[in-house]
């Protein structure tokens, strides 16, 4: 300490006047380019702020609040005089009749098909590409499930409103030609890329000495997959599946086309259902602005946006776990 | 475990894991087939520059076409500078393990993963109810001018929505670009922002491109973010000014689809129409992947 009051002071290096506005200029790019960066974050808030105002009519409104209070949204109401209570969603009726059950029914029907469909095959498939398949396979199978991800969902609606519904209900006998089974298999085919990508990604973070030391000590390759690399990755496969679920609760156009858009509270898969999602794009468009309908819209927004918001912070959370386990694992 | 049974389980792993791969293909594989079978017939010059005809019955899909592509053009110009200058920030502004950093990284990437009807919403929300209804009070328009659906308001919500991809993929493209040429670039005595004019941003152009074709084949397909911020149910003029509505080729496949009144006679037409939405995804995708590999060989070739 003593040393270093008694050294003489170190000389400033001056700038000319030329380097210190090129100084000032640099740091006004760089002050630039992190307010721009900003965006992602502003973009975000600001989507939660907006779709929620525009639902805040149900809190500040008293005729909205009247029309469609909480205990109307989640609890079981009079539908008619005489009749046991029930869940019903008939938001343009005489009397407005407002349950969220029926939606949140139909979009946990949709999305628990699609992942009993698409987990396997996904997580398989990846399994496959990054552990068993030749090096020639491997580099078709990548662009091929790039190229399904890179199908618009309309298109998947679509195929799946005129084909798929088509060929299940002559397999199946479906009462109702669109139904969950059909709206969930659409979705499947929305989210196999995803859960494939991702899994797929973490197999191949697992170091090759984890696979070598698994060999040398005399396991199969698929004992090595099986046992040494899949449980190595898990929490990144984890987050696939978790992202996959989030994009099939947020999916609209599939399920709007092809799930037959009625709101019944039922466990039969081949009933028509209605999504959280598909119920936003499909009355929308008719809805009085302003009006306790339309902001139950936007609560719906809102509610979506929540779900898959905390999704993706787990599905974040895990890919960053699997990263710091391999890190840690090979060093 | 004996010696056979060890093998068993392992042929048997290997063919189910392969059996899903095979699926996967296979499915894709089907519904090409299908699109392309049903389509090919009627995709033709007269369909691709004719307005629809007959309450859509009939005719082309002309100002569809206009529309998805005027709208993913003013989608581009609105995403690329916001997309890139972020990812530039990300990766060669931000101190490395910076919180803001972080904040920013994690933002982005729930950003992608919101529902794209709650960017639908969030347009009707902000663009149009907000912005919107800002400017016709501050300029004074008695009538509603920015206060409704337009390209303009679609555009810019597609914006929001592709901004990940945009990010996601300049960064890969930032990091391709050696750290020696930056060091160099430094070392003779250029400044952090011409580094990045001169060496940087131009070396990453091939990745930065790759990302905007991807920005553009996603936005080009998405209906739902557009339902209610300006896409028109049938609409013969192309759109005039910003604020005009307009026709979409994803959306136009939905309408035919589902509200059309006799589906046997619109079916090839359907058909037709989203063999050229696919096929226009898939010429993207194809781009983005080719400027890819181009790349990813003369940056192999050059070490």
């Amino acid at each position: 300490m003593q040393e270093q009051d008694l050294a003489p002071p170190v000389a400033q290096p001056t700038l000319s006047p030329a380097a210190r506005r090129r100084q000032w200029k640099e740091r006004a790019i760089a002050g630039l380019i992190t307010v721009v960066a900003f965006t992602g974050i502003a973009a975000l808030v600001l989507i939660l702020v907006f779709v929620a105002k525009e639902a805040l009519t149900l809190v500040t409104d008293a005729a909205a609040r009247e029309e469609a209070s909480f205990s109307k949204m989640f609890l079981p109401q009079v539908v008619r005089k005489g009749k046991p209570l029930a869940y019903v969603w008939q938001p343009v009726s005489s009397v407005p009749k407002v349950s969220m059950i029926p939606l949140f029914v139909g979009t946990l029907k949709t999305t628990l098909v699609s992942m009993v469909v698409a987990v396997p095959l996904g997580i398989f498939g990846a399994l496959f590409a990054a552990e068993f398949a030749p090096r020639r396979l491997r580099e078709v199978l990548k662009p091929t499930i790039e190229l399904l991800a890179g199908i618009p969902s309309v298109v998947l609606g679509f195929f799946a409103l005129m084909v798929m519904a088509t060929f299940l209900q002559d397999v199946f006998g479906f009462t109702s030609r669109l139904n969950a089974v059909v709206a969930g298999l659409g979705l499947a085919l929305a989210i196999v890329p995803v859960i494939f990508t991702v899994t797929e990604d973490a197999l191949t973070a697992v170091p090759r000495s984890y696979r070598e030391a698994s060999l040398a000590l005399g396991a199969t390759p698929w004992e090595t997959a099986w046992k040494v690399v899949l449980p190595a990755a898990a929490p990144g496969i984890l987050a696939a599946c978790v992202l996959g679920f989030g994009r099939a609760i947020g999916e609209t156009m599939i399920v709007l086309m092809a799930s037959g858009n009625a709101a019944i509270v039922s466990w039969n898969l081949g009933d028509s259902v209605r999504s959280l999602s598909a119920t936003i794009a499909a009355e929308m468009g008719e809805v009085v602005v302003g009006s306790p309908h339309y902001a139950l819209l936007f609560f719906i927004g809102v509610e979506l946006f929540l779900f898959t918001f905390v999704l993706n912070m787990l599905a974040g959370m895990w890919t960053r776990k699997v990263i710091q386990r391999l890190k840690g694992g090979a060093g | 475990m004996k010696h056979t049974t060890r093998k068993v389980v392992g042929l048997s792993l290997v063919s189910l894991t392969g059996l899903a791969a095979f699926v996967i293909v296979a499915m894709l594989g089907l519904i090409l087939l299908d699109i392309v079978r049903g389509g090919w017939s009627h995709v033709s010059w007269r369909f691709l520059t004719e307005a629809p005809t007959d309450g859509m019955m009939g005719g082309g899909i002309f100002p569809a076409l206009f529309g998805t592509a005027a709208l993913t053009l003013l989608m581009t110009l609105a995403v690329m500078p916001v997309g890139v200058l972020t990812a530039v920030y990300l990766h060669e502004y931000a101190p490395p393990s910076s919180f803001l950093a972080r904040a920013v990284r994690v933002a982005v990437a729930n950003l992608a993963g919101v529902p794209s009807i709650v960017f639908g919403l969030f347009g009707l929300g902000f663009f149009i109810l907000f912005v919107g209804k800002g400017l016709d009070h501050a300029l004074g328009y008695q009538e509603l001018h920015w206060a409704q659906p337009g390209i303009l308001w679609a555009s810019l919500t597609l914006a929001v929505l592709t901004l990940p991809v945009v990010i996601v993929s300049t960064e890969e493209a930032l990091r391709a670009v050696p750290q020696e040429q930056r060091t160099a670039s430094l070392a003779l005595g250029a400044t952090q922002s011409q580094t990045l004019a001169r060496v940087v941003l131009p070396g990453a152009l091939p990745g930065i491109l790759t990302g905007a074709v991807l920005a553009i084949s996603r936005g080009a397909g998405e209906v739902a973010p557009i339902l209610f911020t300006g896409a028109a149910y049938f609409l013969p003029d192309l759109p005039t000014s910003l604020n005009s509505q307009f026709m979409h080729l994803g959306y136009h496949t939905y309408v035919l689809a589902t509200q059309s009144p006799d589906v046997e006679a619109t079916r090839p037409l359907l058909y037709a129409t989203v063999l050229v939405l696919l096929l226009l995804t898939f010429a993207l995708n194809l781009v983005a992947v080719l400027i890819r590999t181009r790349t990813r060989r003369k940056a192999a070739a050059g070490h």
